[in-house]
């Protein structure tokens, strides 16, 4: 007998009463989304599924964007600091009064000298949009984060593929068998990569995680590697000396995509040692076996000798690159055994893994009856690949070494024959591109004020650095100097520094847009927060004035004397562009848009935010930048969306890609001003898909590369030879060594000539190789949490639950050592300074590291938490522990090639400490007002409305 | 699992109270002097208070008091509803004598027996109802013992025996059986009790984390991290941890409260019978505060399953 | 009515695979998400924004650390856990009201908040740690298998599945009927040997987890084909000369 009816459920109810399809930004994966709202508030925000990034999939980022959106710390109004720099108080000002307050401090900077005008930016996807602004300003002071980010990966890939790792590259998820992840926590491709180990492990391919921390990832891989951190050009370098040495390696790759062949000048003292041997027009030579002569490296019908000392036509002696880089990684410096100790990887595994890669590679080549036409017009009738496939991010370029170790992983994949075939690493359009890219970093300033080219750009060559007639730098960052030469993302943690410095010369005005630059993204973030106040003896302020526009109340908005705050990723139009960061795979080019679902006036009483895009072309038109304003000086864009579609950066080509010209066109072709309605009507998105024939070989796929061109992503539809041996790097080499008209200083010549080896190299990290290692015997790092964004994350009500503070997580055998059980407090010490917080102990780590998540700490005040938030109270950053310099106080503690940010790097020394009740250290509390104590509700009235409406009778 | 004071206040009061019924139903059936039934009589209507104020102080605990009515439709399969119901059922037969009252001693006529016996019992069934809330859940292995429900039943009547005694106690007639009956009940109770404690803290949980988790049998996992850095409902309400030290010291405090002092008011009664009614009032506040330390113990000291995943 | 319906035949349920899950908790945030405005909304916070920071969540994702066997490596493993829908759950019988109740028509096993009286006892009921007492709301709440969505006919048919399922950025989570042997979960619990939790307490989840699949570090060099002979012939002068002829063309 039952006792009551089951109750009546409304299992009908519309999600919401409108669905507008956008692209998230709770990370910069930029998935597709589908919001839907109830009401003008929002109901749910799901995965796209017909969105090429994620696919229907969504992080738990992404998932509360609900609670960002709606987050109390959101900024409101534009403010005007009141009290000192750092308190947070700050009056709140209409947009005339901020916009003119602007206007006024970018013209005045800008008559002085546009380079007194810093302009850098954070976590942003509006590079296409702001270089482009700082090149019409006239400032080679610009970049974005990418230098304390990854540009280690970004340059490395470039310089030697044409393409890297990042998010612009991709393994093949669909027929890789052998998955090796270098020191990859989340990266910014954080769905894709998910959606391709869940699929690689169904298909029961082998995972192999090489990170001193097994979570995330490498919970899931086959095999966990514990490498020690800093060491995986050791491991590399070992598994190449294993495959070279059992000759298993792929010689016809090399020899066909790769400049293996190519001779390398033997002339020791000489101007041209180590440089190609060329032809008068410039074309490199290999030697033809058949011929016995030499023959244009790129000539097809020969055959291309792999060693052997050449005599040229003129005399000159010459081996191919593939003997050099042979010689060096055969040698038993880097033999499994000699690196084991140092690697923490026992020798047995380095062996073994070098046969499992070699098995996977060429004992069972992916085949695709798909045929192709290479670049000579040779046609294939089938793709044959081999199925290793690597990916790496930034455990690799995290480190002062980083660049060469992201290299050795390229070597390691073009010893395979594994970049863009069948089961390898593949790349994404727009890439490959010619290696450099030809786009070089603007330097002069033209008739009007602009520069002649965006600020950031690629280095050919010693003749292309920002240095003065001394050799010394002229960006504020130290960009592109001799002390970081290929630095083609600029170098963020150096601007507050040099800022406060004058160093090279003094800037009036800091223009920072999100970017936490006082708190998480710093190194040294004490120091930095004293350049920031700082004063001169006339009580001014050393860093005149800085704008700052964040959409949130992070720690850096108390630094600004004007704030701009910006809308949420839901209330504006945002671009991603193939000109920026594209978000294609490697089966179709892709770009994307962000429009207003939600209208912020709208959003909460008081509100007037606008978008910072907006505000940007704003701001350029009122002080007359040449690009923004039409010959008689009225806005030539009267915002970002009108700048999205009639922006032609040149002629057909704008920040998007898709429905051009009439709305048939694709790639290039003139503005639509239908352009917007065409990407909502599908999504929000836009795909062109690469033909089957060009899916693969694209450095030397003849279909590929002229569907690329006549896309507009390169300029002529030539071969990408990929760069086992860098005559880039050698350049600088010979420079440093007393060759050619640009030079470096004295001072800098002994590091230049060491580090631009063009084979790839490595050393000890420079802070662990400074420091005594009995003193700091332990490194530290940190990890991305899958669920959590940098800084952003904390003030948002749901995520905050899962970690609203952070452990120092240490092996049981390491606490052991120290005394240490869980919840302990410790000392931790690095050279540079002490934090102390509470540990845990997890046996998933390699014992001589230790490691937390990273930007969980926050700043008491900040984001709008309570006093007592834990955050603040038990949270804790590592970059209190990270100097921004070398302990040696020389140069930034950074790569030595690409200046990129050595985070990890870090040495430390743990001591037991008095149980505490906060974490140390800890900063005056920022003036802000905590968000209400009230329980939050969430969706209470959604259901008191449904209840309603079934009162009611309606659906 | 988490101590709540209205749950302790609850069982204890609540048991209490149907201790007393149930003495006082007994010994109104048994005897036959007019005084002495008048008084029990006034004891069985004052232990109204310690049941209403049980029920009432149950209802604290609930999110939605109002709707406690709800509580009586699910007889069939909740003990809680069966406990709910038969709290309520027993005020049927305690009005009918409460009746008595207003309309003379002799108004129930032939009914008054039955009636009486109807309200002992029911007042038996209602304390196993409540014992067995908590005996029945399987997630809760302490709760299991089989010494829990004898101990709820063993609780009532001792505290309401020795309230009984307190208030009925008459130098002239010392009733040295029941002081018996209440000595060997405070002993059965403490060895009950012991045992209980000594399997607990013996008893591993009947489950291991390995089968929590799915993973092979004899697969050892530790945990690496939790799912909230902070506290939740779970953690909070079943992850309740006793340090063992602070268990040890309210174990013996229950011990000496409600077995310690009850002997040995029983033993004074017996030898120096006019300190009875001092002693016995001693004893049954004494034993009423070592219930509730005891119960707040039970609750304590009682791991439920769900801590396996923490 | 907390008496439990007869076995219904069709039974609705979640298969996890723990092989695949990277702990990355999107499940449950999107639990989260959907529920909060869904039919068992909302899932109230408390000290949203403060210390100890206190909701409702009905998915929580824990992680541990798996000790090494003689056979296999120490492993991370990550494990989501929310309501089983067990088909003989004492959290249904237990309720003195009524609120809780399994599903007649497909097992799934809910709370009707209008007659929960926020008594707990099914909480304590749960050995699975499935069930979140509000005490805002004054009632008791957990995973309703997103029942308002899976047969919500205003939402496409492709995302007619629970939200956790949806989101899952690994798909390591499955949803479907496990009383069909025929399902595609059913066949998946079969093949990779799916295991319900705690079995021994005769709840009978319906829920399955399918287990980590062995680690494969050290052996898969024997099953990899003949290792490489080593061709470097060290004693050689020049070992890089076994290159000399090699016939390559380009
Ligand atoms: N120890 C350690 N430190 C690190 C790293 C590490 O691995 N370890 N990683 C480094 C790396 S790679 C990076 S990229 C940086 C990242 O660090 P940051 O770039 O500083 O990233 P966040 O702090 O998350 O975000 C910057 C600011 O953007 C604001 N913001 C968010 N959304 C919007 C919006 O829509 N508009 C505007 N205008 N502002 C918005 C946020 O409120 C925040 O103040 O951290 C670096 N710091
Ligand atoms: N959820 C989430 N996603 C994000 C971000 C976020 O904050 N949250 N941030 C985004 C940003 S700005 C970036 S730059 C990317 C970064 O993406 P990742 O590079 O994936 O992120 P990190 O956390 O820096 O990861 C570094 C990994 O390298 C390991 N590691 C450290 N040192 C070494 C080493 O020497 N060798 C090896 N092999 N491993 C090492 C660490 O343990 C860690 O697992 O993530 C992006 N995606
Ligand atoms: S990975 Fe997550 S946060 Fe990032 S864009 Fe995608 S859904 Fe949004
Ligand atoms: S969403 Fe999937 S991968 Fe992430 S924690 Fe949940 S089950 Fe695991
Ligand atoms: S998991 Fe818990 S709440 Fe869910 S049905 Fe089973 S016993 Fe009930
Ligand atoms: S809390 Fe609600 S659902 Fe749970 S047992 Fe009590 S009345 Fe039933
Ligand atoms: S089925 Fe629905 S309610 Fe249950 S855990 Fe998944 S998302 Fe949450
Ligand atoms: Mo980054």
């Amino acid at each position: 007998m039952r006792g009551m009816r089951e109750p009546d459920l409304d299992l009908q109810a519309p999600v919401g009463d409108e669905v507008k399809q956008t692209t998230c930004y709770m990370c910069a994966c930029r998935c597709g989304i589908n919001v839907h709202l109830r009401e003008g508030r929002i109901r749910y925000i799901e995965g796209n599924p017909a969105h090429p990034v994620n696919r229907g999939v969504l992080c738990a980022k992404g998932s509360a964007g609900i609670m960002q959106h709606y987050s109390p710390a959101r900024l409101d109004k534009p403010l005007l600091r009141v009290g000192e720099r750092g308190e947070g108080k700050f009056r709140e000002i209409e947009w005339d009064e901020a916009l003119a307050l602007a206007a006024t401090w970018l013209r005045e900077t800008r008559e002085r000298d546009p380079d007194r005008l810093a302009f850098f930016t954070g976590r942003d996807q509006s590079q296409a949009l702001t270089g482009w602004w700082a090149q019409q300003y006239g400032t080679i002071n610009y970049a974005a984060h990418g230098g304390f980010c990854s540009v280690n990966m970004a340059a490395g890939g470039l310089y030697t593929l044409g393409g890297s790792f990042w998010e612009f590259g991709e393994p093949d998820w669909e027929h890789a068998k052998y998955l090796m992840l270098w020191g990859v926590a989340e990266d910014h491709d954080s769905n894709p990569i998910k959606l391709g180990l869940g699929h690689l492990k169904g298909r029961g391919a082998k995972v192999v995680a090489v990170n001193p921390v097994r979570s995330g990832y490498g919970a899931i891989a086959d095999e966990w590697i514990g490498i020690r951190p800093g060491t995986d050009g050791l491991f590399a370098f070992a598994l190449a000396h294993e495959l070279l040495k059992a000759d298993r390696i792929d010689l016809d790759y090399l020899v066909r995509y790769t400049n293996a062949h190519w001779l390398v000048v033997q002339n020791p003292g000489g101007a041209d040692d180590g440089l190609f041997a060329r032809d008068a027009d410039g074309h490199a030579w290999c030697w033809d076996r058949d011929a016995n002569a030499v023959a244009p490296a790129t000539a097809t019908g020969i055959s291309p000798a792999v060693v052997g000392e050449r005599v040229l036509p003129d005399g000159r002696r010459a081996v191919p690159a593939f003997q050099l880089m042979a010689q060096r990684y055969l040698d038993p410096q880097y033999a499994p055994d000699a690196v084991a100790e140092r690697c923490g990887v026992p020798t047995d595994t380095i062996r073994r893994i070098a046969r499992e890669l070699a098995a996977a590679a060429f004992d069972a080549p992916v085949v695709i009856e798909q045929p192709w036409t290479d670049t000579h017009g040779v046609r294939h009738e089938r793709m044959v690949g081999r199925p290793v496939a690597f990916h790496a991010m930034r455990g690799i370029s995290a480190h002062s070494n980083g660049f060469h170790t992201c290299r050795a992983l390229h070597l390691l994949q073009l010893l395979l024959g594994a970049v863009d075939t069948p089961g390898s690493f593949r790349y994404q359009p727009p890439f490959p591109r010619p290696i450099p890219p030809a786009n070089r970093p603007g330097r002069t300033r033209l008739a009007n004020g602009a520069l002649d080219a965006p600020p950031l750009g690629f280095i050919h060559g010693p003749e292309d650095l920002l240095v003065d007639a001394d050799g010394q730098p002229r960006r504020l960052d130290h960009a592109y100097s001799w002390r970081y030469p290929l630095a083609v993302h600029g170098m963020l943690h150096t601007v507050i520094r040099n800022a406060w410095a004058a160093d090279p010369k003094p800037v009036d005005l800091l223009f920072l847009f999100m970017a936490n630059m006082s708190w998480n993204s710093a190194m040294n973030t004490g120091e930095t927060m004293r350049w920031l106040t700082d004063k001169n003896a006339d009580g001014e302020y050393r860093i005149p004035k800085i704008i700052y526009s964040d959409a949130y109340s992070s720690e850096m908005v108390a630094y600004a004397d004007l704030v701009l705050p910006d809308t949420t990723y839901l209330e504006r139009f945002d671009a991603i562009s193939l000109l920026d960061r594209p978000i294609s795979d490697a089966d179709r080019a892709a770009d994307a848009i962000r429009h207003p679902v939600l209208d912020p006036g709208t959003q909460r009483e008081g509100r007037d935010v606008r978008g910072f895009q907006s505000v940007l072309i704003d701001l350029g038109a009122r002080i007359g930048l040449p690009a923004l304003v039409d010959e008689d000086g009225s806005p030539r864009y009267t915002d970002y969306a009108d700048y999205l579609v009639n922006h032609e950066r040149a002629p057909g080509v704008g920040l998007l890609a898709g429905w051009r010209g009439d709305g048939t066109l694709h790639g290039k072709g003139p503005p639509n001003p239908a352009q917007l309605d065409r990407y909502r009507e599908n999504g929000g998105f836009w795909t062109a898909e690469v033909p089957a024939s060009a899916r693969y070989f694209k450095m030397a796929n003849r279909d590929y590369l002229q569907w690329s061109q006549g896309m507009g992503f390169i300029a002529k539809a030539e071969p990408v030879v990929l760069q086992l041996y860098s005559e880039t790097l050698q350049k600088f080499r010979l420079a440093a060594q007393g060759h050619g008209p640009v030079q470096p200083p004295d001072a800098e010549r002994g590091r230049v000539a060491a580090y631009f080896d063009p084979l790839p190299i490595w050393y000890e990290p420079f802070e662990g190789a400074q420091l005594e290692q009995t003193r700091f015997p332990l490194s530290a790092v940190t990890q991305r949490p899958p669920f959590m964004y940098h800084a952003w994350g904390s003030q948002n009500a749901w995520l905050r639950q899962i970690t609203a503070r952070n452990f120092l997580y240490l092996h049981p055998d390491t606490a052991a050592r120290h005394g240490l059980a869980d919840d302990d407090w410790v000392h931790v010490d690095s050279h540079h300074g002490r934090i102390t917080v509470q540990c845990r102990l997890a046996g998933n780590v390699q014992p001589d590291t230790v490691w937390t998540w990273n930007a969980i700490g926050k700043r008491r005040g900040a984001w709008k938490l309570s006093a007592d938030a834990p955050e603040s109270a038990k949270g804790f950053l590592l970059n209190h522990l990270i100097s921004d310099v070398l302990p040696r106080n020389d140069y930034a503690n950074a790569d030595p090639v690409t200046g990129q940010a050595a985070w990890f790097d870090l040495r430390v020394a743990i001591r037991r400490a008095e149980a505490g009740e906060v974490s140390l250290p800890q900063f005056a509390p920022l003036e802000t007002r905590a968000a209400s104590n009230e329980p939050l509700r969430y969706g209470a009235d959604f259901r008191s409305a449904r209840t309603a409406r079934r009162g009611e009778g309606k659906p | 699992m988490h101590p709540a004071f209205s749950v302790i206040f609850f069982t204890t009061l609540s048991g209490l109270g149907y201790g007393i019924w149930i003495w006082t139903s007994v010994m109104l059936l048994s005897i036959r002097s007019a005084d002495s039934a008048a008084m029990h009589l006034a004891l069985m209507f004052a232990a109204a208070v310690p049941v209403v104020a049980g029920l009432l102080s149950s209802t604290l605990h609930l999110g939605q008091p109002l709707r406690s009515w709800r509580a009586f439709s699910q007889w069939r399969t909740s003990w809680l509803s069966r406990e709910g119901l038969l709290a309520v059922a027993c005020f049927l037969p305690w009005l009918a004598i409460a009746s008595t009252a207003v309309f003379g001693a002799d108004s129930l006529g032939f009914l008054e027996p039955w009636l009486l016996a109807l309200l002992a019992l029911g007042s038996l069934a209602t304390v196993y109802c409540t014992a067995m809330i908590y005996a029945s859940l399987k997630p809760i292995p302490a709760w299991q013992h089989r010494v829990v429900a004898p101990a709820y039943f063993g609780f009532a009547l001792l505290t309401g025996g020795l309230a009984c005694m307190a208030a009925t106690y008459r130098t002239d007639s010392p009733a040295e059986l029941r002081v018996l009956l209440l000595l060997l009940l405070a002993v059965a109770l403490a060895v009950a009790k012991r045992r209980y404690w000594r399997d607990i803290d013996r008893g591993d949980l009947p489950v291991a984390r390995d089968s929590a988790l799915g993973l092979a049998p004899g697969r050892v996992a530790t945990v690496f991290e939790r799912p909230h850095t902070e506290a939740n409902y779970l953690t909070t309400e079943m992850g309740f941890v006793l340090a063992r030290r602070h268990s040890l010291k309210l174990r013996r405090i229950a011990l000496a409260l409600f077995a310690g002092v009850p002997v040995l008011a029983c033993v004074l009664a017996l030898m120096l019978p006019g300190l009875g009614t001092a002693a016995f009032a001693v004893a049954a506040a004494c034993a009423l505060l070592g219930a509730i330390v005891e119960r707040w113990l039970f609750f304590a000291e009682a791991r439920h399953l769900v801590t396996l995943y923490y | 009515m907390t008496t439990l319906p007869p076995p219904s035949k069709k039974k609705l349920g979640l298969v996890i695979d723990l092989d695949t899950c990277v702990g990355c908790h999107a499940c449950a945030v999107s639990c989260k998400e959907w529920n909060a405005g869904g039919v068992a909304g909302p899932l109230t916070d408390e000290n949203a924004y403060g210390k100890d920071p206190f909701g409702v969540w009905f998915n929580r994702v824990h992680s541990y650390e798996v000790a090494a066997t003689p056979t296999q490596p120490a492993t991370t493993l990550h494990f989501p856990r929310s309501c089983l829908h067990c088909e003989t759950p004492a959290c249904v019988t237990v309720c003195p009201t009524g609120a809780s109740y399994k599903r007649a028509e497909d097992g799934i096993v809910l709370v009707d908040e209008d007659k929960c009286i926020g008594c707990k006892l099914c909480s304590w009921a749960c050995p699975y740690g499935a069930r979140e007492y509000s005490a805002v709301e004054g009632v008791m709440k957990k995973c309703t298998l997103c029942v308002d969505r899976v047969y919500n006919e205003s939402i496409p048919e492709e995302s007619r599945q629970p939200a956790c399922v949806q989101a899952c950025p690994t798909k390591a989570r499955h949803f479907g009927d496990l009383g069909d042997p025929d399902s595609k979960v059913s066949q998946l619990v079969a093949e990779r040997g799916g295991v319900p939790l705690m079995p021994e307490l005769g709840y009978a989840p319906v829920n399955r987890y399918l287990p980590q699949r062995p680690r494969r570090a050290g052996d898969t060099a024997a099953q990899a084909p003949a290792a490489p002979v080593e061709k470097l012939d060290t004693t050689q002068l020049n070992p890089l000369l076994r290159w000399l002829d090699r016939a390559l063309s380009r």
